[in-house]
């Protein structure tokens, strides 16, 4: 097992802390774990106490939505170089999904309240922390946005469209007609 | 096939070989021209396919450009014509008049890493520009294709996209918006996969082909990695009539997408796109 002061390196190489200053690197180390869940195994359930979050180093993480007597929804999947969990971060603290290891999943993890502590003792890491994970939680939220738009989904049925055209057709028609009416009328008066 | 060059009004008969569904709703056509000879394409281009008696319908070419012999079409019954085009079995004729359009200009890509980005169907009009990079495969460096589909029933090609994942030289990767069944792989939308990268964005050519929103969203996300706009392309469909600009049914701002288009580099038309009217 790796020694947690010998997770510098491993945090340094992952794509989330990328550029991270080296005083601030070394305050997470201390909040820092290795971890491994073998295939189907849970990082966490929804409702848990969001009490870690994890750097995925290899593997892939389902991000689900529990239903009863069904199979769980997959929201999302996370691999490589992506962070799992940001509930550590927003009250109440609590896990807002379930996250199941879909393959052997090799992560670091960090101690949320180790990690709040240290963010408000030191603003600078605070800062840089949330830095980094205001555009994942961005991200996600557009990513869910376009999910939900169901784009693949087959064009509407020309028929609606059609039926649409047509009225909007007769509207305009009825438009041009008035003053072929009104034309005729006139002409009538005229006595021609 | 010289004779739509001499007039691109005129269609020309084609026979149906084979017909292969694909999905519930998309199936491919092979087709080669009644009079014989051979019918040559560029990737990304279409043709005008004329249903006898129904209508004409612009549809992307997915075949391998290298095969002149047969002319490959995949389709998505979704209208009038569409559905009589999936009505026609092997031995019908049908009207061919084409091919129309610029081109997926893969040549230009040689020497990058080239990222295809496809979404649904979008994946047809790409296929001929896959083959193509892989024929010269040496040519380029990382070569990867990004293919988003619906659930994993909506995949297009799911054996040849299995057959490209096993070669050493190519990286396919596939995600669908909603997991049904056994499905183990990606779920999330395809610009996911553009965030995990696994190309050099200052050294990347991308062609981008699904729907609208999809390749807004696309171009953006590989803009954030880094990608030059101006060696993003996309393919754009308008409601294309006589395929060759003259009677400016698919004008799109300034284009006429079936002589100006349906390829764009993404630069030039990005604006386009933020215009709801359009």
């Amino acid at each position: 097992m790796v020694k947690p002061e010998n997770l510098g390196p491993v945090i340094d190489e992952h794509p989330f802390f990328k550029g991270i200053d080296l005083a601030l690197r070394d305050l997470l180390v201390g909040c820092a774990a290795n971890e491994r869940f073998e295939a189907g195994t849970m990082l966490f359930r929804q409702g848990d106490a969001a009490d870690k979050f994890y750097l995925i180093r290899a593997g892939t993480v389902a991000i689900e939505i529990d239903q009863p007597g069904q199979p769980p929804i997959v929201v999302e999947t996370l691999t490589e170089g992506e962070v799992v969990g940001w509930a550590w971060i927003v009250e109440p603290y609590r896990a807002t999904f379930d996250a199941r290891a879909v393959t052997l999943v090799r992560a670091l993890s960090f101690d949320a309240k180790c990690l709040r502590r240290k963010m408000e003792a030191d603003p600078v890491l605070g800062y840089d922390v949330l830095r980094r994970f205001v555009p994942v939680m961005a991200h996600r939220l557009s990513a869910a946005r376009l999910q939900m738009l169901d784009l693949y989904a087959p064009p509407k049925p020309p028929k609606e469209k059609a039926v649409k055209a047509e009225k909007a057709d007769k509207k305009s028609k009825g438009a041009n007609r008035a003053p072929d009416a009104r034309l005729k009328k006139a002409k009538k008066k005229d006595g021609k | 096939m010289n004779a739509p060059l001499l007039d691109p009004m005129v269609p020309q008969p084609f026979r149906i070989e084979k017909v292969r569904r694909d999905l519930s709703d998309t199936f491919t056509m092979e087709m080669v021209p009644e009079s014989g000879g051979e019918f040559a394409f560029q990737p990304g281009q279409f043709n005008m396919l004329y249903v006898y008696g129904v209508g004409e319908v612009p549809i992307s070419i997915s075949g391998d450009p290298a095969d002149r012999s047969v002319l490959v079409h995949t389709t998505r019954a979704v209208g009038q014509v569409t559905e009589a085009l999936d009505a026609l079995k092997p031995g019908d004729s049908l009207g061919v008049r084409g091919p129309f359009g610029t081109s997926w200009p893969v040549e230009s890509a040689f020497g990058h890493d080239l990222v295809f980005v496809a979404g649904g169907v979008g994946l047809a009009p790409l296929r001929p520009a896959i083959y193509q990079a892989m024929a010269n495969r040496e040519r380029f460096g990382r070569v990867i294709v990004l293919y988003g589909a619906r659930t994993p029933e909506d995949i297009l090609y799911k054996k040849e996209l299995e057959r490209w994942r096993g070669r050493f030289d190519l990286d396919v990767l596939v995600t669908v918006d909603r997991a049904t069944g056994k499905w183990g792989g990606n779920v999330g939308v395809v610009t996911n996969l553009i965030t995990r990268g696994g190309f050099d964005p200052l050294n990347t050519t991308s062609f981008v082909c699904g729907p609208e929103v999809m390749m807004r969203y696309a171009a953006q996300a590989l803009e954030k990695k880094g990608v030059n706009t101006s060696r993003v392309w996309v393919s754009v469909e308008r409601n294309m009539k006589c395929g060759c600009g003259l009677c400016g049914h698919c004008q799109w701002g300034p284009h006429f997408t079936c002589k100006d288009g349906p390829v764009f580099r993404y630069d030039r038309v990005a604006d386009l796109f933020q215009i709801r009217e359009l």
